[in-house]
């Protein structure tokens, strides 16, 4: 009787499955959202809400000062901090997308009366355009496939490792709003195509601007994108959507791009960017072609008339090439794009692309790492995609497989791959369940037809009248659901795990268990910047390796020599040279430059292992790489690198030695090794009487991770 | 030692030019003061004097003022005067505090500058009374050498007078003067003195006139740092939700003698005794009991280094910079804290709210420069008022926090050196209406009801030009 009631009252709530299915969708598309932001804040629990690493660094500066001083004064920007005596002109060599919304969002928040700081707002920018990502993928996904997978697409990527490493919580790097931005304009730019709307192409067009002034990596887009219409032309599916489809995103996109400073024009200049515009030209002559196709009904003359004419176009275009590269108009590729192509390429001529981590090729573990069973559905995801071809599906081919082969090539170009593989990995997860559960449901029908309505007798009914011309069908089909089922939860598991040991250290702050298990802080850079940024003149020249510059300028708010921007090679191989000669010769370059502080970081005392001494060949190989007078085998004892006492005499005697270990031979680091036992090297150092001459120890923090070094004025002569 | 010496002929030069400009007030001389007793105290940087004065009336009219003089160069660093006489006969003495407020005097020779102090009862003629004065000077100790090495420990300079300073006339002065070790370099000979142990005696003198003075120059070993506060913020928000947040804004400096050359972190941290002695390794902080969610941060993120003990009586805070200070380091830091509203705010009869607070900085043993108290009131309250045991600028502000439309008054109140003994209470009344504690709630509620019925009308009209 009540239950009839409570039914009765209920009744106008009762949802239609149609309105049910929406409502899960959109209740699960909710859930991966705030997952994707949950899931990106471990680094804040286990440590603070703090800006990591290296870059996001300069970025967190370059927001602040765009807060508080307005656009123009940003867009006009000469940085006198960085790169003394040069300069930067920072407004002009800056992707400025990622400043520009941390700013809005500020603006906005600030407008509604939320009086957050501006360092919230960077630290979570990153998470928050992870979770809008998750929307994109699931639209992008219901457009090439079905919602099923588009949903599915979303929660790959709201948890998965290759993206999580660049978009945790205070990662605050182009990166973070860049993919979002690439897989924005991916969607936006297939929709075009599908539609052949001329909005979807406009809204492709914004997207690609947006991606442009965040990130160098769009140099992705406007070569993927003319490689993909390429291939359409060549299978013959070449058709007007096609045509308004990049027409658009091309010129509108390439105008747009233009008001960028640091882009210029590159899009007309630039031999990266070139593909793009034959493939333009290229459209023209497909669409003129078409249309004399139109107008001649002689299939034979039309035929020889192709052919002149795309002799002719191909003939103009080489020439038109030929001329901009031979008068310079058209600039070569850059090292950054060879390195691409040839992997061994930036190994042998620009060291300072080569000594950057994230530039090696990537290792079969990291693949793993990143991607987890990933890996295993891209391939049944692929076979999916060519079993049901159509524009879009082709466009994720083209995009997981090109992606693929760059992730190969560079470690960090493994967060681009991550939006197409979890895309392509979606399509297996959702086409296999999609059709287990299609053969489970078939037979549920065909059970219930002969059994009453009640839904609990039906399936056991249904057990019982099991099809016996495909035996154990059925059993075969819940098996490969539960190991589906397992094998996504083991990804969700790794996931985690993965975010919350490998990618949520800010690496400002080095975390170390104990002899207790209790947990250590070493807290050693920011008590070197703020004891620069307190108690050194406001203009003092601090010198260290290019890997701390933008640090000392956003925390310690002193001038650098070199900083992470690396953009003029010779200055780093001058500071690489001064930290490889001996302490007069590089007193005479450290003069030169009018340098007060010299930094270095040391790990000796701790263990930590990506300290300057580890760094130092590279130093060699900069500075050797300009000033041929460093050469690397003096500092190598049979081609190996050593530090004890078997070290060659001029690594012993460099500037970089003298200042890590200056004193350090006193120093008992672990019970039972003699004094001065390097713990990251694990050797007992080579030179313990260490005496500077024109340096002197300034200050030292508390665990030795860093040291600076303060210039004396020059001796009196009399 | 060839700048003692100068300086002894420039305050010497002082003594003569004070003799000769002795004027007598015709108001002051019928006072006299039988008996004078000095301490002071030199063991921290902050000099403290204890003063004990047997005042008696050799006049014929009762008087209830009793001046004290300072040279201009003490009064510029006087952080606080307090006077206190005791009452009662032999067995059953009660201390009372007296009013004390600086005064001007007509013929003052050579800026001599005067504090009143008022007593309760005026003094009848032929009577007596012993009054207890305590006074703290600041920034009163000169490192000398000015620039110390890592090694070396810090010496400095004090300079007084073994006189009383005193518009009347003294019949018997002793003065005695503890150091923090037994390391004297020097110090001025006037003869009675000597020295036994950590404390230099000068006297007893007898018999000396109005505005005797005799400079006296000690130099001595001072290791406890110079912890300076040069500006301290403390903002206090008041939430009628249960919550009192406070915010202080540190620039902390060691004021003693400036470091030079080498800092060696094998040197401090192998013999931390002999190397870096007078440096400022950690601070103490005393805050209210029952204090929550306390953070130690500054401009680049949070300090690793602190601890926090609590009882039900107080809390302590300890917190270390992120280096050592030595002399002329600098640090600027951030301590927040939140505590439960009812131990701080309290209703008056007429329906007005007031908050009762400690005025000072919460460090101990330190020298704040400049201090600015905000406190922030809850949206809406009206007629602020503040009440301070000691004088303050003060003015009005409007602040903007979260989901604010008209902005939070905040009642601004600035004072200039301070020490510990300025952590009085304070009061700031205010009106409140409660009702306006719901004025965000709904508005927050009405934006999500905004939000919603949004969505509902999109999902319900059809927006398409086409049919």
């Amino acid at each position: 009787m009540s239950n009839s009631y409570t039914s009765d009252i209920l009744k106008p709530f009762k949802l239609k499955t149609k309105q049910q299915e929406l409502l899960i969708r959109v209740s699960i598309l909710c859930l991966v959202y705030i997952l994707a932001f949950i899931t990106r804040l471990f680094s804040v629990l286990r440590y603070e809400s703090m800006i990591h690493e290296f870059d996001p660094y300069f970025n967190y500066r370059t927001t602040l000062y765009l807060t508080q001083h307005g656009f123009y004064d940003f867009w006009n920007w000469f940085d006198y901090e960085s790169w003394y005596p040069l300069g930067r002109i920072v407004g002009g060599t800056l992707y400025p997308g990622l400043m520009v919304t941390a700013a809005l969002i500020y603006r906005l928040l600030h407008f509604l009366r939320f009086a957050v700081h501006i360092r919230e707002v960077c630290v979570l920018t990153a998470p928050f355009f992870a979770s809008n990502t998750t929307l994109v993928a699931y639209f992008f996904g219901k457009e090439i496939w079905d919602s099923g997978a588009g949903l599915v697409a979303a929660i790959l990527i709201a948890v998965c490792p290759g993206y999580i490493s660049r978009s945790v919580a205070g990662s605050y790097d182009n990166e973070g709003v860049a993919i979002f931005a690439l897989l924005f304009t991916f969607y936006l730019f297939v929709k075009a195509v599908n539609t052949g709307s001329l909005a979807w192409g406009l809204a492709s067009a914004f997207g690609y601007f947006y991606m442009v002034s965040a990130w160098g990596g769009y140099v992705f887009i406007i070569n993927l994108i003319p490689l993909y219409v390429l291939v359409l032309l060549i299978t013959g599916r070449y058709s007007m959507r096609l045509y308004v489809a990049y027409n658009c995103l091309y010129i509108l996109g390439m105008l747009l791009a233009m008001q960028i400073r640091f882009v210029g024009f590159q899009h007309v200049q630039s031999g990266e960017h070139m593909a793009a515009m034959g493939v333009f030209f290229l459209m023209q002559v497909f669409y003129f072609l078409d249309w004399v196709k139109h107008m001649l009904s002689d299939t034979k003359l039309f035929q020889e008339f192709l052919r002149i004419t795309v002799t002719c176009a191909v003939a103009v275009g080489g020439i038109a090439l030929g001329v901009g590269m031979a008068s310079g108009y058209i600039s070569p590729w850059t090292g950054r794009f060879y390195s691409l192509l040839d992997p061994t390429y930036a190994k042998d001529h620009i060291p300072i692309i080569a000594s950057v981590s994230e530039h090696q090729p990537t290792a079969w573990s990291s693949f793993m790492f990143d991607f987890h069973i990933l890996l295993f559905l891209f391939p049944a995801g692929l076979y999916f995609c060519f079993k049901r071809l159509s524009d879009a599906t082709i466009f994720i081919v083209m995009y997981g497989l090109t992606s693929m082969y760059f992730a190969g090539v560079m470690v960090r170009l493994i967060l681009v791959a991550t939006p197409a593989v979890c895309l392509i990995s979606a399509i297996a997860v959702s086409a296999t369940v999609k059709n287990l559960t299609v053969l489970l449901r078939s037979k549920t029908k065909v059970a219930q037809i002969g059994s009453t309505k009640g839904t609990s007798s039906a399936k056991a009914s249904s057990k019982a009248s099991l099809d016996q011309s495909q035996p154990f069908q059925k059993n075969g089909a819940m098996a490969l659901l539960f190991g589906a089922f397992y094998l996504l939860s083991r990804y969700a598991t790794h996931c985690t795990w993965v975010t919350s040991e490998a990618y949520s250290s800010p690496s400002i702050v080095l975390a170390a268990r104990g002899a207790h298990g209790n947990r250590v802080i070493f807290d050693d850079y920011r008590e070197a910047y703020f004891w620069l940024r307190q108690n050194t003149p406001l203009d003092a020249k601090v010198m260290s390796w290019w890997d701390y510059g933008y640090q000392i300028t956003a925390m310690g708010n002193r001038t650098v020599i070199v900083d992470n921007n690396t953009w003029n090679n010779t200055h780093i191989a001058t500071v690489g040279r001064a930290m490889s000669s001996y302490e007069d010769e590089a007193y005479e370059i450290i003069r030169s430059l009018d340098v007060d502080y010299v930094l270095v970081v040391f790990g000796g005392v701790t263990g930590y292992s990506s300290d300057d001494i580890n760094k130092f060949l590279w130093m060699v190989r900069i500075g050797g790489g300009v000033f041929p007078v460093i050469k690397e085998p003096d500092y190598l004892v049979n081609g190996e690198y050593r530090v004890d006492k078997g070290a060659a005499p001029k690594m012993l005697n460099c500037l970089m030695y003298k200042l890590s270990y200056y004193r350090f031979g006193e120093m008992m680091t672990e019970y039972g090794k003699p004094p001065g036992y390097d713990r990251a090297r694990g050797v007992e150092i080579g030179n313990k009487d260490i005496k500077l001459e024109h340096l002197e120890e300034a200050f030292t923090t508390s665990n030795w991770i860093v040291r600076i070094y303060k210039v004396k004025p020059p001796n009196n002569r009399w | 030692m060839e700048a003692p010496i100068r300086a002894r002929e420039a305050l010497g030069f002082i003594l003569f030019s004070l003799l000769f400009s002795i004027c007598r007030s015709s108001s002051l001389n019928h006072l006299l003061i039988s008996n004078a007793e000095r301490r002071i105290d030199l063991s921290s940087h902050i000099v403290k004097v204890y003063l004990t004065l047997k005042v008696e009336n050799a006049g014929s009219t009762p008087t209830s003022e009793v001046f004290l003089s300072f040279p201009p160069t003490q009064v510029d660093h006087l952080a606080t005067v307090e006077a206190l006489v005791t009452k009662g006969k032999r067995k059953k003495t009660t201390l009372v505090r007296l009013d004390v407020k600086p005064t001007e005097l007509p013929d003052a020779p050579n800026d001599a500058k005067y504090f009143a102090i008022y007593l309760e009862n005026p003094l009848k003629s032929g009577e007596s009374t012993t009054l207890e004065v305590l006074y703290l000077l600041t920034h009163s100790q000169e490192p000398f050498p000015a620039e110390i090495a890592q090694s070396e420990s810090q010496l400095v300079y004090y300079r007084d007078s073994a006189l009383i300073l005193s518009p009347y006339h003294i019949k018997q002065q002793t003065t005695f003067i503890k150091t923090p070790s037994t390391k004297v370099e020097s110090f001025t000979r006037v003869e009675p003195s000597n020295r036994a142990g950590t404390e230099i005696k000068y006297g007893p003198y007898e018999d000396h006139p109005p505005y005797s003075f005799s400079p006296i120059l000690i130099h001595f070993e001072n290791n406890s740092p110079f912890a300076v506060v040069e500006e301290l913020v403390r903002e206090v928000e008041i939430s009628h939700w249960g919550n009192l947040q406070v915010t202080e804004q540190y620039t902390l400096v060691h004021a003693g003698a400036r470091h030079k050359g080498v800092f060696s972190r094998v040197d401090f941290q192998s013999r931390p005794t002999l190397n870096g002695a007078s440096s400022l390794r950690y601070l103490l902080a005393r805050l209210p009991p029952r204090v929550h969610s306390v953070y130690y941060r500054d401009e680049i993120g949070n300090i690793s280094s602190s601890h926090l003990r609590t009882d039900s009586r107080k809390s302590e805070l300890e917190i270390e910079p992120r280096y050592p200070l030595f002399g002329g380091w600098k640090a600027t830091f951030v301590i927040g804290y939140g505590l439960p509203l009812q131990d701080f705010l309290f209703e008056t009869s007429d329906d007005r709210r007031y908050l009762n607070f400690t005025f000072g900085c919460p460090l101990l043993e330190t020298v704040v420069d400049k201090l600015t108290i905000k406190v922030v009131l809850p949206e809406g309250s009206k007629d602020p008022s503040a009440v301070v045991p000691f004088p303050v600028e003060q003015h009005l502000e409007t602040k903007y926090s979260y989901l604010d439309v008209v902005g939070r008054t905040v009642v601004v109140m600035e004072k200039k050196n301070l020490v510990p003994t300025h952590n009085s209470h304070f009061q700031v009344y205010y009106t409140f209406k409660p009702i306006f504690m719901l004025a965000e709630p709904l508005m927050l509620a009405s934006a999500f009801f905004l939000f919603f019925v949004a969505c509902v009308a999109y999902l319900h009209i059809d927006l398409s030009i086409r049919k």
